[in-house]
């Protein structure tokens, strides 16, 4: 059976197409990139980076806006990394490897009372894992304003209140209102899926084996995971939390109503505070300008510095992977 | 030191529960069959919370957001799953190493910055080529959605590419296949879950959107069917108007009732795509179809 | 005897270790010829330099020739993939697409442009039947491939090989992967496809060597031993090298 041959011409021109998309992707990112930086570089002076602002935010610096974001970020790092970490360790090193089904059916095939007990529990344990898995891809899509609302609804209503109702005299707010403690609390949920999975694929690359070494010398589960995987899986791990730590960072609509302010006269200094933020000024400055004309260069300067202080992060972060890959 | 751990097991369980709790009680408001008619059957379909008699529905926004999704999500699905298939079938092995952190690149860019970037230049230089009526509407912002959309569908298609077995191809190069013909025929149908399920999790995406289409979509909550008009999303309306309501009141409860509505929407469509992201793997397997 | 393929002086190398060396024999038309060897002494690449698949690999290099019908298949300016329609293979594990019985058949008739719908049934069928399949199969077409077992599934590459209508058709280790009943079938199978296709098989099992073809080549190191008819190989072998093999001196 003698077919036609394919076209050369016509694939070629079909590999171009597809090799265009690419390139478009590319004109984007450097049409983006570089627009910003053209004319942010002109406004980000070292003054502009460390003074507060003035004229009514016409002019000036946005050195409030630099602390409060690294206030934010840094309190959001605290509350994330360990928890997600935690729950990464637990998923991957206390759980069943094989999975809800088998763990089931050994469950269901044992015979024998004390067998069949631990056997179920290592069933229950991996349904627990996986509906803990579920849960935390769930938490990846939960969009971004939902978080800002819970942020709302339980962390200032639910427990801010309830803790100005135990300890502050009647009618006084501190807890019950937005600050910094409740946007870092929000905006740690947020990460927290990014660190947990990060983490979890760190902990993978570490072979069963050598696990395996440590409890036959005696180690008890924890210590092999303090002295043996967790020193290995650490680039892996640092790599996820910088990786979270920068999206946390660019997200303005979790903080939006948890204690983001457009014009502080101070720094904040208590985490009961309210910040000023990088880009929740680049939000304000763009859609509630009274002159946008006047207040572009400004701007362009703050949408530099943030988009500056991302990249470094996300940069942080690849240095660390390729350097630990070309370790092994 | 297992049970410190397990606790951290529940954390996540507990505050998927609690996020929709939260969010849900706070409608208390207006959960009543008056509200949810106002919201879906009102006529005509117009959102003016804070009019003298205020008007709730939800039509013109939830238009506004499919609207911005559509546009959204045309733009990145094609051009996505092209660079996927271009960077896992075609690229050689080095170009591949520099397209994939280029394409995450753009992942890392913040929406604010991506919505300041539609609303200040990208809507100027689409006027200036189109001569559009209204300087931000769904174009605008459904372009720069799909901008920030395209890394998801790259990503995740590219993925299922990869993951695609050797084997297949080499069968393929034996029966005397060219390239573009074994990438077309084999190993993009083979592929087929994983480009799905990007486009699934890409709407999920979009859907829950809110700085870009907050800033670049002109923020006019109004019911029209052309995509040259602005419009409103339900996550920008909460953010644009969460700031100004009294607490505990209609608009309010409408706000949160939203909120849920986003919740339960991305839930619904994240939980799919995680599904058939998971059933992939069996049927590459070689598990009975 | 006719020469379908004819090898000279062929050498190959992964960059810069050599791997064939100045291998030179005839292939003859329509019979099966067998190669044989101890792991790693090259067969599997030299089987697979017939029909170029070792080109997707990168730094392969080949020099010399290897002709089909006079025609030099490493001249400049073949067309790599034309080449592949005319020279069938099959894999060491069954490699059906994931698609229906019916789609795999006919993906090499499809990528040719055939469309004809007619001539699609038809051509499944026959190559179907001509790999001792159509009995098992011909009620589910429309299933897909990957619920065969696996020596169902090897006997469908070989007719998904077939489709295409090739004069060669090039086997590696078809059965390695299959159990004693499944072997069997395909052994019988080579041996009645003979008739109507020039087939040049690896294998590790000598025995099966012995029972399936009518020339035999043995291989070592990378280079070509002794090449003869099957026989003689196996009854009279002409260096001691291949006595050593065959008497299971060595692996």
């Amino acid at each position: 059976m003698k077919g036609r041959p394919a076209n050369r011409m016509s694939d070629r021109i079909a590999i171009a197409a597809l090799g265009a998309s690419v390139l478009l992707i590319l004109a984007i990112l450097v049409v983006i990139i570089g627009n910003i930086a053209i004319h942010g570089a002109r406004t980000v002076t070292w003054e502009f980076i460390t003074q507060p602002p003035r004229d009514g935010l016409m002019a000036g610096g946005i050195f409030p806006a630099i602390v409060g974001t690294a206030a934010l970020v840094i309190l959001m790092s605290i509350a994330a990394v360990p928890l997600g970490v935690a729950t990464a360790i637990y998923l991957h090193e206390y759980t069943p490897a094989e999975g809800l089904t088998l763990a089931w059916r050994r469950f269901r095939l044992s015979k024998g009372r004390a067998g069949r007990k631990r056997l179920f529990f290592r069933a229950m344990s991996a349904l627990l894992a996986n509906v803990t898995r579920s849960a935390v891809a769930n938490l990846a899509g939960v969009p971004s304003i939902v978080f800002g609302l819970f942020g709302l609804g339980f962390f200032i209503q639910f427990v801010g209140r309830a803790i100005d109702r135990a300890t502050q005299p009647p009618g006084e707010v501190v807890w019950g209102q937005g600050s910094l403690l409740w946007a870092a609390l929000t905006l740690a949920l947020l990460t927290l899926p990014t660190v947990i999975v990060a983490t979890e694929e760190a902990l993978r690359t570490i072979p069963q084996d050598l696990r395996e070494a440590s409890l036959a010398l005696g180690a008890t589960q924890w210590e092999t995971i303090r002295r043996v995987v967790l020193p290995g899986a650490l680039p892996g791990i640092l790599t996820g939390a910088i990786l979270g730590i920068s999206r946390g960072a660019g997200e303005v609509a979790p903080i939006l109503f948890t204690g983001a302010a457009y014009y502080l006269p101070f720094l904040p200094h208590r985490v009961t505070d309210q910040f000023m933020h990088l880009g929740y000024h680049v939000l304000i400055l763009s859609t509630q300008s009274p002159d946008v004309e006047a207040t572009k260069p400004l701007l362009y300067g703050t949408v530099f510095v943030l988009l500056a202080l991302t990249f470094l992060l996300n940069l942080a972060g690849v240095i660390i992977r390729v350097k630990t890959r070309s370790r092994r | 030191m297992t049970g410190a751990f397990s606790v951290a097991g529940w954390v996540a369980i507990v505050f998927i529960f609690l996020i929709f709790l939260f969010t849900f009680r706070e409608t208390a408001p207006v959960l009543n069959l008056p509200a949810m008619k106002a919201f879906f059957l009102a006529r005509p379909p117009v959102w003016q919370p804070t009019s003298d008699i205020p008007k709730l529905s939800m039509i013109p926004i939830i238009l506004g957001t499919l609207k911005a999704t559509v546009v959204g999500l045309l733009f990145a699905c094609p051009v996505g799953v092209a660079a996927a298939l271009f960077s896992s079938e075609f690229a050689p092995p080095k170009l591949r190493e520099v397209i994939k952190p280029v394409i995450e690149l753009l992942a890392g860019i913040p929406s604010v910055v991506m919505g300041f970037f539609a609303l200040i230049i990208l809507a100027t230089w689409l006027q200036d080529a189109f001569g559009f009526v209204y300087r931000l509407n769904a174009i605008n912002a459904g372009l720069a959605l799909g901008f920030a959309l395209v890394p998801i569908v790259y990503t995740i298609s590219e993925d299922g590419l990869a993951a695609v077995p050797r084997s297949y191809r080499e069968a393929s190069y034996a029966l005397g296949a060219s390239r573009l013909q074994t990438a077309m025929k084999v190993v993009l149908p083979a592929a087929a879950p994983a480009v799905f399920a990007s486009f699934v999790l890409a709407f999920g995406r979009a859907i829950g959107e809110t700085m870009i289409l907050l800033m670049a979509g002109g923020n006019a909550a109004i019911t029209s069917l052309t995509l040259l008009d602005p419009l409103r999303t339900l996550s920008a309306t909460i953010a644009a108007e969460m700031g100004e309501v009294v607490v505990g009141g209609e608009h309010y409860g409408a706000l949160f009732f939203m909120g849920t509505l986003l919740f339960v929407i991305t839930f619904i469509s994240n939980s799919f795509g995680q599904w058939v992201i998971r059933n992939m793997q069996s049927r590459m397997q070689g598990g009975a179809a | 005897m006719t020469t379908k393929i004819e090898v000279r002086d062929f050498n190959f190398f992964y960059g810069e270790a050599k791997v064939l060396h100045g291998i030179e024999f005839d292939i003859p038309e329509k019979q099966v010829t067998a190669l044989i060897g101890p792991s790693g002494c090259g067969k599997s690449t030299f089987l697979r330099s017939i029909n170029r698949m070792n080109d997707i690999i990168a730094g392969a290099r080949a020099e010399g020739r290897i002709a089909i019908d006079g025609k030099d298949l490493y001249a400049p300016g073949i067309d790599v993939v034309s080449l592949r329609r005319r020279i069938g293979m099959v894999f060491q594990k069954s490699n059906p697409f994931p698609k229906s019985i019916f789609e795999n058949i006919a993906y090499g008739l499809r990528i040719g442009g055939v469309k004809d719908r007619r001539v699609l049934d038809e051509t499944v069928e026959r190559s179907l039947k001509r790999a001792a399949l159509w009995d098992e199969v011909k009620d589910r077409l429309g299933r897909s491939a990957l619920a065969l077992s696996g020596g169902q599934q090897q006997r469908l590459c070989i007719a998904r090989a077939l489709a295409v209508d090739p004069d060669v058709l090039l086997m590696d280790e078809p059965a390695s992967a299959l159990d004693p009943i499944a072997t069997q079938k395909i052994e019988e199978l080579v041996y009645e496809l003979k008739d109507n296709y020039t087939i040049v098989i690896v294998t590790h099992n000598m025995q099966q060597a012995a029972r399936v073809s009518d020339r035999t080549a043995f291989f070592m190191l990378g280079k070509l031993v002794e090449y003869n008819e099957t026989r003689t190989i196996f009854m009279n072998p002409g260096q001691k090298l291949t006595e050593d093999y065959i008497t299971g001196r060595f692996g």
